[in-house]
């Protein structure tokens, strides 16, 4: 252990270190300097200078998402704090392990209105599963130790620490001590399995004729995703995921359903009204799945796989709780079912494929659009996303913003692994694109990463380009510029009699190709379809080069299916005349 | 139906603004909230009463074990439970009940005021604040609920 005398600032960057913190994202300021000069004097925690701390966290949060491993971000005081506050939301809401530090004013200031303070504690603390405001600077390295074990253990989630700037004082030293472990009486998260119910799980799904297995992102965070599929193929049981949960099963395996919920496939979304069997797993039955509760799935007996106890029967009553780790509870009901040589009711289930096969022939996706060519001269924003799929072999990490295009890449990239898909689906944050993809590129820098966006969205946090270009990211940048936004103004026509309320540009978009260029990168200008599988190429092969791909797309596109507000399940609008009911 | 909370907690800064910012970020409606330290100095207990049905107090008692700070929750209504609530009275002399209270209640007297005390339920006293409606309290203040479980069951940690 090394217990040279420290500062509060290298004990802080010391304790990174051997939380194994190679990378950190910031923005740095007055409260926080002492802990920016800790950084330039030492070479194991690289630090990556953003251009707003909104982007710090997103990148922090990417990083984690893609990697698994918790994400760093370092703000200054005051307005750095609070621009970090989305990021910290985003983060909460997906529940994905992110440290964030802040600097606070000195501490014999707190509380006085001083320049650059704000109560980031009191701010943060409804969107932070915990916070620490440090008191003494001896009293660092345990924090950081405990911020980590919180952020990464049962349901994952953002953790601050502000620092009050006399803490991390150069001038101040004193013997760095690291914790080899640590012990919280007031914190136990379920580790293992949960086997009490295991057997009962095992009875319903033996006896089940419509089952379907319903999984969301914490089977990605819980790296559960080969326990998931290996469940899936043992049972021959279709699966559908969450817009969090996409990758966890294999996207192009014909056991999948695709997408359920608001924008889900017409088979999940029917699959699910009419199962007898449900089994979640790492899915909090939130509202844009279950549409009305009262009416979600009344005929399925519900099986609930979640590491939260406060999401199991907060919704929807679970009539199995199974509260534990989705990996080792998974592993558990597999060995239950092999055990007693399980046999499902193989001519129901298969007459259950039948039916899911027949929905989807009839109101599937149609993933041949690409083939189809344009449409009345237009690409459509699906076409795209097919074509980003073929020419990248259906491997890239795809990030996305919010809105339309989040939807059409959620429904038209197949997704065969975890992690691979990265969206701020909780909080449906837009400006989250670019800068998550920077984490995600710096932890694969071999690996091509795009960011699926629209002309709204990209300029929420299009500063980033520049920090992209000074550490050398070359992310594709897939741009659904339908000159609106798309989702909102989809929600007007539907809802508000076509009346297009603040929601379009009136012709004061920046030209993005000329944008991009000088900012230093690649710009490529998509406005006809023949061109779209070419410059897509182009695009892509241009390996060392950030290239933002605008594409033209056709503004009055819809997302569907849609489902219906207020209804359950079955209720669902499939094109802009055709609906369910 | 009144329900009655207790947990245990941390005893540092932070951690009761952490619950109380719990029960206005879910939306819970909580009627009253006690809160000291207990006699091991590290850790405070709260007591709240809430009139939430028994799936709104589930999902109360769960959000508050998953606050860090948080080391143990009951419902104690789960169970059979004492509550008792303080009051204090202040009344000018003119207008004190004298039927309703005797010398044990008085806690303060002067010429023209005086205080008294009466433990019992919230619906005791709820009672009883109507019974002396009449006399015009110059002021009524109330505690909150305490609870203890009425069986061998205790709220406490082994150190």
């Amino acid at each position: 252990m090394d217990k040279s005398n420290k500062s509060g600032a290298e004990a802080l960057i010391h304790s990174l270190h051997l939380e194994g913190v190679d990378l950190m994202f910031g923005y740095p300021g007055g409260a926080a300097l002492h802990i920016y000069d800790a950084i330039f004097n030492q070479n194991y925690v690289d630090h990556i200078l953003v251009r707003h701390e909104q982007g710090a966290v997103h990148a922090a949060d990417g990083y984690a998402r893609a990697t698994g491993k918790p994400g760093v971000a370092l703000v200054t005081s005051g307005p750095g704090a609070t621009n970090a506050i989305t990021g910290l939301a985003t983060a909460y809401m997906d529940s994905t392990p992110i440290v964030v530090i802040s600097g606070q004013v000195k501490s014999n200031l707190i509380g006085t209105d001083s320049f650059q303070e704000t109560d980031m504690i009191g701010v943060s603390r409804p969107i932070v599963k915990h916070s620490f405001l440090v008191q003494r600077a001896e009293d660092i390295p345990d924090i950081v130790k405990k911020a980590f074990h919180i952020a990464t253990t049962g349901r994952k989630g953002p953790v601050v620490i502000d620092i009050p700037k006399d803490f991390t004082d150069p001038e101040y030293k004193f013997e760095f001590n690291y914790p080899s472990e640590i012990n919280m009486r007031s914190y136990n998260p379920p580790e293992g399995a949960d086997t009490s119910s295991i057997k009962e799980a095992a009875d319903l799904i033996a006896t089940a004729k419509r089952p379907v297995i319903y999984s969301g992102g914490g089977v990605n965070q819980n790296n559960a995703s080969e326990e998931l599929t290996a469940l899936a193929k043992l049972l021959n049981f279709p699966v559908t995921n969450t817009l969090m949960g996409l990758g966890a099963f294999p996207g192009s395996d014909p056991q999948f359903m695709g997408m359920l919920g608001m924008h889900g496939t017409y088979q999940a979304n029917m699959a699910m009204h009419n199962a007898d069997l449900i089994i979640a797993v790492g899915a909090r039955f939130d509202d844009r799945i279950t549409n009305d509760p009262k009416q979600f799935a009344l005929s399925a007996k519900k099986i609930h796989i979640d590491v939260d106890p406060a999401s199991v029967s907060k919704i929807i009553h679970a009539d199995i709780p199974i509260v534990g780790s989705a990996k080792e509870s998974l592993t558990a009901l597999i060995e239950e079912l092999k055990c007693r040589d399980l046999k499902t009711n193989e001519s129901d289930i298969s007459e259950w494929n039948e039916q899911i096969k027949n929905w989807r022939d009839a109101h599937g996706l149609n993933h041949s659009l690409l083939e189809m060519g344009a449409q009345n001269g237009k690409i459509l924003p699906q076409q795209v996303i097919q074509s980003l799929y073929k020419e990248t072999n259906g491997e890239a990490f795809v990030t996305s913003d919010v809105g339309q295009h989040q939807m059409f890449a959620a429904q038209y990239y197949h997704f065969d692994k975890p992690r691979q898909w990265i969206n701020s689906g909780g909080l449906g944050t837009m400006g989250f694109g670019l800068p998550s993809a920077m984490g995600v590129q710096l932890a694969y820098p071999e690996s091509i990463v795009s960011c699926v966006t629209g002309e709204g969205s990209i300029q929420m946090c299009i500063q980033e380009l520049s920090t992209c270009l000074q550490y050398g990211l070359p992310i594709k940048i897939i741009n659904l510029n339908n000159a609106a936004l798309g989702m909102v103004k989809q929600w007007q026509d539907m809802q508000y009699g076509g009346r297009h309320s603040s929601s379009t540009y009136e012709n004061s978009l920046p030209d993005f190709v000329a944008l991009t260029e000088s900012y230093g990168h690649v710009g490529i200008k998509v406005s006809k379809f023949d061109e779209l599988e070419s410059s897509m190429k182009e695009c892509i092969s241009l390996k060392d080069k950030l290239v933002f791909l605008d594409v033209d797309v056709d503004p009055n596109e819809h997302v569907y299916p849609m489902l219906e507000a207020g209804n359950a399940m079955d209720h669902m609008r499939l094109s802009k005349d055709e609906k369910t009911w | 139906m009144k329900r009655v909370i207790a947990l245990l907690m941390e005893n540092q800064p932070g951690a009761l603004s952490r619950v109380v910012g719990l029960f206005s970020q879910r939306g819970y409606n909580i009627e009253t909230l006690v809160v000291a330290p207990t006699n091991d100095a590290t850790l405070s207990r709260l007591t709240m009463s809430t009139e939430g049905d028994e799936k709104v107090v589930e999902q109360i008692t769960k959000q508050l074990d998953k606050l860090i700070d948080v080391v143990m929750v009951t419902n104690l209504s789960e169970s059979e439970f004492v509550e008792r609530e303080l009051m204090l009275i202040k009344f000018t002399k003119d207008s004190f009940p004298e039927n309703v209270f005797d010398e044990t209640n008085i806690v303060s007297e002067d010429n023209e005021i005086i205080n008294v005390q009466v433990v019992g339920t919230s619906l005791e006293l709820d009672k009883l604040i109507s019974e002396i409606d009449a006399n015009n309290p110059l002021e009524i203040v109330r505690s909150g609920s305490l609870g203890i479980s009425s069986d061998e069951k205790t709220l406490t940690i082994e150190n």
